[in-house]
């Protein structure tokens, strides 16, 4: 983790330049291959999620302050979001339900 | 949707005129009698404005009562009700409304208050501070609860009260289904009041976890502590998704949007799905505090330190953690197939693990104790057994193929009250009975106590332990009547009156509170029951600033062994004491209440651009306190001995 | 309040601010739970069309893509805005600052538009279920950086009339914690409501 007061934002600057890759990585999977939904799906969900903790950890400074509490709480409110998004869908798209 | 004024006063039932008329003329006295007492100054100042943890936490307890009484009258109106086949007190429709307001009042106005007024006033008292991290936010806390109780409580008066449950599943809970008002007052005062516990719930880890006094690691923190932690930690993620899900409610209600009604493509099942999310969590997070609670009660009155707290520890982790993905259990029956089904029911039954280990803590705690038979104590003694009849029939709802026969009988309605009452509201009262003197600086009269306990619990087991034989017999939950053929008329009966006996136990307490506040001795000790935890090293009631100096914790229950083994610990070094700084009042939480009032007013009764007004309001107030530099004020040190030296000379 | 510790940045020097910047961070774990719902109800209608239009025949790439790369360096200029808090220059603070906004309010200009775009093909979030969730989503996220947008002029009067104390440097370090929430967001919503939808 850089000082907090270095002389050139580099942490910003690179996290900035590798998010625009990440953004058009995930542009690329999905319009410029042929591969199947799921895979392309998973591809650019990880690519989401790289690019998520990037920009935590780099323009958000996580880890300052009470970094290790900051990320313990982060942690767990992703792992409540998967369970809420995931598992909502899971609900409802199995059995009877889903029509 | 157009909603006439003629009809916004509801009409045409004598006993809701009655109400109508008894709540105009009480507002209008209580308006008068404050004037004549010229006590208006002392209300703005001492507690309208107050940003004090104890007193927002002693207005929380105050609002938990009267909503008690409210829900109580519901439960004794429904048990009326069904006391017999075929009677004709209430309708099917002003049963429906009984039974939802009944719901929503106890757990989210009453339960909830409760708990978050105890946890209010003792834990930053328990863990050595001055308040809580953000003062002013914990009063717009309480005000805002305050606002949607109120909101919700005045619906059956203007305009009608929801009906479709407290857990208001769609499509009836849809404005095809039930147009009016109704369920409006259930989607908007319910948001009302989740934003202010949302953020109790930040407000109150922070505080644990960063304003510890010097020497209380987490390791050292007092259980009721320990609970009140995990138990903000689930507020703070489950009630944004109670937030979505009443705003969707609200659209689809509102804006016509096709989220929960079928019609474009919506799905009901999205609700009860997004409802639980949140739903199960909010059991537990009226539950941990009350574990909580019971283990600092057991431990003071079996006189001996609480058994296990590192098992304890893990197992209120292990219930967060597990809360969160249990949540299908509510509605096996509606359809996601036996994959999800199965899983949901290990899911459950894993989650009954951690509980049992409580359990057992509690009871190794109590062998080779020394048992004081307190009423505090009687109540957590009565907890155990019946909490756990509570939990094995949970254990029972919780396989899915065996729960295709209990589900939305009175076995699962007698499940939830036997997990509920003696796992919170039996809590709650131990808890008033255990910190009465601290808050108030008289106890509450043992005697009559008991009287309470007696009754109360006589009175709930007749009341709910009919209704498991009642559920496997095949009698359904909200139904206003059943036939005579059925043969339920004796159980019901026998639940009628038990209701009987749970509510004059209830009166008691009422007449506990007034007989004790005007009566009781005032001369007690600080620490009338020889207790283990800081809260007990203060004045009766707490002074304003909570502790002179700020104590040093080397072990768990630091008091305890302050008493014990370092009473030096416990003199006042007068020549260290500093000045103390303390946050100001403030007037603008309440103000945002009356602003969130009225906001939620004009969107119940889908008068758009008035709400859009009131609300922009709100961003008003957000300014008002992002420009407030005001740094608060400073206590002199000669102010300070002469308060300290006040209630230790009484030692 | 006491206990300066002058080694920290500005915004973390007190404190009380160091309890204001963890609850929000703390807050910042109760939005991920909210914006994760709002997904929950997107992803579960996701293909609740009611015989209406259907993402595929109204997203444009294009107008993402805009709307990806204003926010996304809106959020890179908020973190240059702070680097200079940082540095204690407070004009560099003010500039990069308002360079963010004036980003911001581009994002929110071309969602509006897009939005509008999609009711004149007959997509109105009456439409269909679909539609429902998705114009509740977004919005969610509009509103929360036009709010963002008021929140941050107001820090911006406290800061040109008091300067960079250790609490106007807190309240600008949290708003800015905001905005890059607000793009943590967009990863995901540009990814599993836009794109899902393209391939």
């Amino acid at each position: 983790m850089a000082k907090h007061n270095s002389s050139f934002p580099t942490g910003h600057v690179a996290g900035f330049i590798v998010s625009i890759l990440l953004t058009f990585a995930t542009v690329g999977a999905v319009r410029y291959t042929d591969l199947p939904f799921v895979t392309v799906m998973w591809i650019i969900g990880s690519l989401a999620v790289i690019q998520a903790l990037l920009q935590l950890f780099m323009f958000m400074h996580l880890t300052e302050g009470e970094g290790k509490m900051q990320m313990i709480n982060i942690i767990y409110a992703f792992f409540c979001a998967i369970v809420v998004a995931a598992g909502t869908i899971w609900v409802m798209t199995s059995g009877h339900v889903h029509y | 949707m157009d909603i006439k004024w003629s009809e916004i006063l509801v009409k045409g039932d004598p006993l809701i005129l009655g109400s109508q008329i008894g709540i105009a003329l009480t507002m209008i006295g209580a308006l008068v009698l404050i004037t004549y007492l010229k006590k208006w100054r002392y209300l703005w100042d001492e507690w309208i404005t107050t940003v004090d943890h104890k007193r927002i936490g002693i207005m929380y307890i105050i609002v938990a009562v009267l909503m008690f009484f409210r829900g109580g009258i519901d439960g004794l109106m429904m048990k009326t009700q069904t006391a017999a086949p075929d009677m004709k007190f209430l309708d099917a429709q002003h049963y429906d409304e009984v039974f939802t307001t009944h719901g929503v009042i106890m757990i989210l106005f009453m339960a909830m208050p409760a708990l978050i007024g105890l946890m209010n006033v003792i834990i930053p008292l328990q863990i050595g501070a001055r308040d809580v991290a953000f003062p002013q936010l914990n009063a717009l806390s309480f005000w805002l609860t305050f606002a949607g109780a109120m909101l919700f409580n005045i619906s059956f008066v203007v305009g009608g009260s929801p009906d479709a449950g407290w857990t208001s599943y769609f499509p009836l809970a849809g404005k095809e289904f039930t147009p009016g008002v109704g369920n409006n007052y259930y989607a908007i005062a319910l948001q009302i009041a989740g934003a202010g516990t949302l953020m109790t719930g930040i407000n109150f880890v922070v505080t644990i976890l960063k304003m510890r006094t010097k020497g209380m690691t987490l390791m050292k923190m007092p259980m009721f502590t320990w609970t009140a932690l995990l138990t903000n930690v689930l507020i703070i993620f489950a009630f944004p998704i109670l937030t979505v899900a009443l705003a969707l409610m609200t659209f689809d209600r509102m804006f016509g949007t096709h989220f929960f009604t079928v019609s474009g493509g919506g799905n009901a099942m999205l609700w009860n799905n997004l409802f639980w999310l949140w739903g199960h969590p909010e059991v537990y997070i009226v539950v941990l505090p009350a574990f909580g609670m019971f283990s600092e009660i057991i431990s003071t009155f079996a006189r001996k330190t609480l058994y296990g707290y590192k098992s304890m520890i893990i197992s209120i982790v292990g219930i967060a953690i597990l809360s969160f993905v249990v949540w299908v259990h509510h509605f096996y029956t509606m359809g996601s197939g036996p994959v999800v089904n199965s899983v949901f029911s290990i899911t459950t039954m894993l989650i009954a693990v951690p509980t049992g280990v409580k359990i057992f803590n509690w009871l190794f705690t109590m062998r080779k104790g020394r048992i004081q038979f307190t009423t505090a104590m009687l109540w957590s003694l009565a907890f155990i057994p019946t909490f756990t009849i509570g939990g094995v029939t949970g254990v029972m709802l919780a396989m899915a193929a065996a729960d295709y026969q209990y589900h939305n009988t009175l076995f699962l309605v007698a499940h939830f009250h036997y997990v509920l009452i003696p796992g919170v509201v039996y809590a709650v009262f131990a808890g008033f009975y255990y910190w009465w003197p601290k808050m108030f600086g008289h106890a509450l009269n043992e005697r009559l106590g008991k009287w309470n306990f007696w009754l109360f619990n006589i009175g709930f087991n007749l009341t709910f332990m009919p209704m498991f034989f009642l559920g496997l017999k095949g009698a359904v939950r909200r139904s206003y009547t059943f036939s005579a053929e059925s043969g339920f008329g004796p159980l019901f009966a026998l639940s009628a009156v038990g209701s009987l006996i749970l509510a004059a136990g209830f009166a008691v307490l009422v007449y506990n509170i007034y007989w004790s506040a005007r009566y009781a001795d005032r001369n007690i000790s600080t620490d009338p029951w020889d207790a283990r935890t800081l809260e007990w090293h203060t004045a009766s009631p707490v002074q304003f600033y909570n502790f002179a100096q700020l104590p040093e914790v080397k072990t768990l229950d630091a008091f305890w062994h302050m008493k014990k083994k370092d009473k030096d610990a416990l003199v006042l070094k007068e020549d260290e004491l500093e000045e103390i700084h303390m946050p100001s009042n403030s007037g603008l939480p309440f103000i945002m209440c009356v602003i969130f009032g009225a906001a939620g007013f004009f969107m119940v009764f889908e008068w758009i651009p008035l709400a859009a007004i009131a609300a922009a309001f709100i961003f008003v107030g957000l300014l008002v306190r992002s420009f407030d530099y005001d740094e608060g004020y400073h206590v002199k040190v000669d102010d300070v001995k002469k308060i300290e030296r006040a209630w230790r000379g009484e030692k | 309040m006491a206990k300066v510790d002058t080694s920290l940045p500005l915004e973390y020097q007190t404190e009380q601010n160091r309890l204001n910047i963890f609850g929000f961070w703390i807050f910042l774990g109760a939005e991920i739970v909210l914006f994760a719902s709002l997904f929950a109800a997107h992803g579960s209608l996701y293909n609740a069309f009611a015989d209406g239009p259907t993402p595929k025949d109204l997203f444009i790439l294009k107008d993402v893509m805009i709307e990806t790369l204003l926010l996304l360096t809106s959020s890179f200029t908020c973190g240059i805005a702070i680097w200079y808090m940082r540095r204690n220059n407070l004009k560099g603070l003010l500039t990069w600052l308002i360079i963010t906004l004036l980003l911001g309010a581009g994002f929110v200009f071309f969602e509006v538009t897009e939005f509008i775009h999609y009711v004149h093909e007959g997509a109105t979030m009456q439409t269909s279920a679909y539609f429902s969730s998705f114009f509740v989503l977004l919005g969610t996220h509009g509103l929360h950086v036009s709010i963002g947008i008021g929140w941050a002029i107001a820090v911006i009067i406290q800061l040109v009339k008091r300067g960079l104390t250790p609490t106007t440097a807190r309240k600008t370090f949290i708003i800015s914690l905001y905005w890059h929430f607000l793009d943590v967001v967009w990863i995901f919503i540009f990814t599993f409501v836009y794109l899902a939808r393209m391939v």
